[in-house]
């Protein structure tokens, strides 16, 4: 069964390279263009990983991380925030809402997918043992 | 019967009786067991008022006017409800400044003039000494009276006998001796004599206890009570008339006057202001005086009516005369020592008032007649006299002699003359003359020396010539003509109808004129004249007083140079050296400095040894003295004047700093605001930053995601390679764009925009910016109509920013229509002083909330139905700033789900207002 990411972002052209990037990759992919919409979306299919933007319209990506965290359903969801302003204290308040990592905007491609990787192969991975 | 040497040894022992309670007075005074500082005291002492002219003259007043004495009485006991203010603002003067009479007093009102104290003094001894002699006088009469008792109406004459055999003249003798003693003990700065005070207060005691006495004994001895007296008395014609006001009592006129006299008698008296101003020892006493006072004055006249109707009615009409009823009338029951009760009584009467006004006259003769003269005559070298304490007392002392001997004199030569019996009133007129300058210089700065010397002088004269110069006359030392045709033979200047003025009693008379022209005088002639520097600065620390600090309140208007040394040695020469050297270390314990010789020869010290020495010689003298030592720089009034300036300077200067603190807190407020303010708008800057850089990153991350993708795989299909160059391009341009226009911002907000105003016609720049967008509206199909009128009158603007507004609003209000058959309609408006243009959509509209902030940087609506807007969210906000550069307003009206309608306006030229208005 093929990773499952779900992609929260509102600015499109983004989302279309992230979707590029994840689907080349060989994932299964959903988006999401605002908090209300990535909600429901993680609950229609639980995905093992979110690329949650924070500067959403209505529900911000820190109240998104927040109410998803709060979903037992979604405790081995990785969650990975990405900002445009990377500001230090954005980064501890995602940590401190259970984001798993952070990105900021612009990003390299490969420091993306790597992250990626990194992320999803410490849970879902084999263990080295 | 009595013998005379009796009476003799009574009296002699009476006084010294007063000798003895004298003595103890000093003794208790010098160990600091003051007996006289009580209220009491000082209200008995200041009972000297009631002479024996009240112990026997008010009986005889009463004999032949009825209630008529009354006034004499009346006065003070109206005066004592003044005191509080008049009284008490003489005493804290003379406490401050060392005044010790009433000469020194008015002299040093008036810039501490000498010719003002002594003119005070001529008229003081002038008015006073025959007074005295009526006093020496009554002491005689009532001895022979007592002593040849039932013969009554021996004329006692002292022509018949030497001066030798005269107990007059011994007991004048004692008195002088007494007043000696006791009044010259030392030189002291305060010029108070506490024994003194004491023998004066017991003997107001005496002469009461004896009057109530004898009263008593005529009213319950001789008949049967009040009623019985007065019912009895009422029964005979001529007595009735007595008790009647208006009757033989006298007529309004008469009563007015001699309360009036009276009123200022009791504080212009020398003897008066002796105990009431110069030996007050607390100024809280006055305040009970104020009522125990006139009490005093109640209780010695209850009697005197009783007692003259009794001797009326008890003796044959003419036999007795009526002013010795207080002694025959016990005489003639027998009551041999009630009679020598009242002896005593009128000897105590007499012996106060004459010892109190002979230390009064002797102080002014010696502080402000003979040193000023003394000081003068240089050829006596008194100004370079080591010591001159021992010369101030024999000066004092002769004074004293002098005093009572010109009063025994007058008693020897007058005898029974008419000028003696009538003195009292005579004297009274005279002080009168003190009043305008004495009042005036309490409550009136404006009062000059000049004034108060022309003012007195002229009233002192008018007194000389209708009243004195007439007894005179009337004792046959003038031709009566003088009296009966006046001067010359000149009818007007009859003296006592002067200018023919008629129908007032001579006292009456004399107050009437004198009054006139001493007032007159004094005012006119102060108006006329502005006071000098010196003058000015006592009416202010006198009318000022109880506003001032009393201690060295005299040293504000002061400057000069002098040395410590100096200044205590001038002041021994006075007081003597021990005397100074204490002087000068009370001095410095009470200025809180550690010895004499750490002080410094200040304005303040200079005024502190001026006015010790005034207590000795007077005030006048005191500065002249002074200014011997103290190398002074005169104040002149323009000096004065600018004391006084710059003290309203600092007034005002107060008031400016005041105003300054005022000011700073305001400032500081200001600041305190503006930093707020600060703190907000660096908030907003690091907010704006913030979004910019969030702005900016957005597109960049396309562009560098795309740029990394297209790269790393060669291999995409032509049509993905081709969406995804058109990403990062369009991506660009709007980085691009968003950069020009922050930086668009930053400089219209920072004022470094240029402008380049023209003449602008909104017309053909509305049809640029219709035909510029008309692609873009064409391809989204919205329909975009205008109206726009012709002949519009110009407004002067930046023509490439005002089309940037216009672009700015039209492309938003393309974004805002997402539905077919969307209509955007443009219109230009005139009203009155603007033009207004309006851009109506029927797209989504915008909600009331959102309507506030859109025209905010970065405050973009966002709507589920919108999508994600499109413009940089800084267009709205550089359009605003557009217009109001302008002086226009942009705004938008909108009802969400029918359009919008944004409108801005551009205020018209004033010339094109004029034009409108003509």
């Amino acid at each position: 069964m093929p990773v499952h990411a779900l992609i929260v972002e509102d600015e499109e052209s983004i989302l279309l390279s992230l979707e590029f990037l994840l689907t080349q990759e060989g994932y299964s992919v959903a988006t999401a263009q605002d908090g209300a919409a990535a909600l429901k979306a993680a609950s229609a299919r639980i995905p093992d990983l979110v690329l949650l933007d924070v500067m959403l319209p209505h529900i911000d990506g820190f109240e998104v991380c927040r109410r998803m965290r709060a979903n037992p359903a979604l405790r081995n969801t990785r969650i990975m925030m990405v900002t445009a302003r990377g500001r230090e204290t954005e980064v501890e308040l995602g940590m401190a809402l259970g984001a798993d990592d952070f990105l900021t905007k612009p990003f390299s491609t490969r420091e993306l997918m790597g992250k990626i990787r990194i992320l999803l192969g410490k849970t879902t991975g084999s263990p080295p043992a | 019967m009595l013998t005379g040497a009796l009476i003799v040894v009574i009296s002699f022992a009476y006084v010294g009786l007063l000798f003895a309670i004298a003595y103890y007075g000093d003794k208790r005074a010098d160990s600091g067991r003051s007996i006289i500082a009580n209220p009491y005291i000082y209200t008995l002492s200041l009972a000297v008022y009631c002479t024996s002219w009240t112990f026997y003259g008010s009986v005889g007043r009463a004999a032949t006017t009825g209630i008529g004495f009354l006034p004499i009485y009346l006065g003070p006991t109206l005066m004592a409800a003044l005191w509080w203010y008049v009284l008490l603002k003489m005493v804290r003067i003379s406490k401050a400044h060392r005044i010790t009479s009433i000469a020194d007093f008015i002299g040093s009102r008036y810039g501490k003039s000498h010719l003002l104290g002594g003119l005070v003094t001529i008229i003081a001894v002038l008015g006073i000494v025959p007074y005295i002699a009526l006093q020496l006088k009554a002491i005689s009469a009532s001895f022979t009276t007592i002593l040849q008792y039932p013969n009554t109406l021996v004329s006692f004459t002292s022509e018949t006998m030497p001066f030798v055999q005269d107990n007059t003249f011994y007991v004048a003798m004692l008195l002088a001796a007494f007043t000696i003693l006791f009044g010259t003990r030392h030189l002291d700065a305060t010029e108070r004599h506490e024994g003194l005070v004491a023998a004066i207060a017991f003997e107001s005691v005496v002469k009461l206890v004896a009057f109530i006495a004898v009263g008593l004994f005529v009213t319950f001895g001789m008949f049967d009570g009040f009623d019985d007296l007065f019912s009895k008395a009422a029964a005979v014609p001529e007595l009735n008339a007595l008790l009647v006001q208006g009757g033989a009592g006298g007529n309004y006129t008469t009563w007015a006057s001699l309360t009036v006299l009276s009123m200022l008698a009791i504080i212009l008296l020398p003897r008066q202001f002796q105990v009431a101003v110069v030996e007050n020892v607390n100024e809280r006493h006055l305040n009970k005086a104020i009522w125990l006072f006139p009490l005093y004055l109640f209780a010695i006249n209850i009697f005197v009516l009783p007692i003259a109707l009794g001797g009326m009615m008890h003796f044959p009409a003419g036999t007795v005369d009526a002013d010795t009823f207080v002694l025959t009338l016990p005489l003639s029951e027998q009551k041999t020592w009630l009679a020598l009760l009242a002896f005593v009584g009128g000897l105590s009467a007499s012996t106060g008032m004459v010892i109190v006004e002979t230390i009064a006259l002797s102080t002014m003769v010696c502080n402000d007649l003979v040193m000023p003269i003394l000081l003068r005559w240089k050829f006596l070298g008194l100004t370079e006299r080591a010591d001159l304490s021992n010369l101030l007392l024999a000066i004092r002392r002769s004074a004293i002699v002098l005093v009572l001997a010109l009063g025994y004199g007058y008693f020897y030569l007058a005898g029974e003359a008419y000028a003696l019996v009538s003195i009292g009133l005579i004297s009274f007129s005279a002080v009168a003359q003190f009043a305008p300058a004495m009042l005036g210089g309490l409550f009136w700065k404006g009062g000059t020396r000049l004034g108060a010397l022309y003012g007195l002088s002229a009233g002192f004269l008018v007194w000389l010539y209708s009243l004195l110069l007439p007894s005179f006359a009337k004792s046959g030392w003038l031709p009566i003509t003088f009296l009966t045709e006046g001067i010359f033979g000149i009818d007007l200047l009859k003296p006592q109808q002067l200018l023919g003025l008629q129908g007032m009693d001579e006292i009456t008379h004399c107050l009437f004129w004198s009054m006139i022209v001493n007032v007159g005088l004094y005012v006119s002639v102060s108006l006329w004249r502005r006071p000098t520097a010196a003058e000015h600065s006592q009416a202010n620390l006198f009318v000022d007083v109880l506003r001032h600090v009393a201690a060295g309140s005299g040293s504000r208007f002061w400057r000069g140079s002098a040395t410590v040394a100096d200044l205590q040695t001038l002041l021994g020469r006075f007081i003597g050296p021990e005397r100074a050297s204490e002087s000068f270390a009370a001095y410095a314990r009470s200025q809180g400095i550690n010895g004499v010789e750490q002080l410094t020869a200040n304005a303040v010290l200079v005024h502190y040894v001026e006015s010790q020495i005034a207590g000795s010689i007077g005030s006048a003298s005191a500065r002249d003295m002074v200014a011997s030592v103290v190398v002074e720089e005169p104040l002149a009034l323009e000096e004065v004047m600018t004391i006084i300036d710059e003290a309203s300077q600092a007034l005002a200067y107060s008031r400016q700093l005041e105003q300054k603190s005022r000011e700073l807190e305001a400032a500081t407020n200001e600041l305190r605001s503006a930093n707020q303010r600060l703190q907000e708008l660096d908030r907003l800057k690091d907010d704006f930053i913030s979004t910019v850089t969030h702005e900016l990153r957005t597109p960049l991350t396309s562009i560098r995601a795309f740029s990394e993708i297209l790269g790393d795989n060669p291999q995409l299909e032509s049509d993905q390679r081709t969406k995804f160059l058109g990403i990062i391009t369009r991506e660009s341009e709007r980085l691009t764009r968003l950069i020009n226009q922050v930086l668009d911002l930053a400089k219209i907000e920072s004022g470094a925009a240029e402008w380049h105003p023209s003449a602008l016609d909104m017309r053909e720049v509305i049809e640029d910016a219709t035909t510029a967008l008309s692609q873009i509206y064409k391809g989204r199909g919205i329909q975009l109509t205008t109206d726009l009128p012709d002949g519009l009158p110009v407004v002067y603007a930046d023509r490439d920013r005002i089309f940037q507004v216009v672009l700015n609003l039209l492309s938003n209000a393309a974004n805002f229509c997402d539905k077919p058959e969307s209509k955007v309609h443009v219109s230009v408006i005139e009203e009155d002083t603007a033009l207004r243009i309006e851009i109506s959509d029927n797209g989504i509209g915008i909600s009331a909330a959102d309507q506030n902030i859109i025209f905010e940087k970065f405050r973009q609506v966002s709507d589920a139905m919108a999508g994600k807007p499109k413009g940089s969210g800084l267009g709205l906000a550089i359009s605003r700033e557009i217009v109001q550069h302008y002086k226009g307003r942009l705004w938008v009206v909108s009802t969400p789900g029918l359009g919008s309608t944004f409108a801005f306006t551009l205020p018209l030229p004033r010339s094109k207002l004029a034009f409108l208005a003509a």
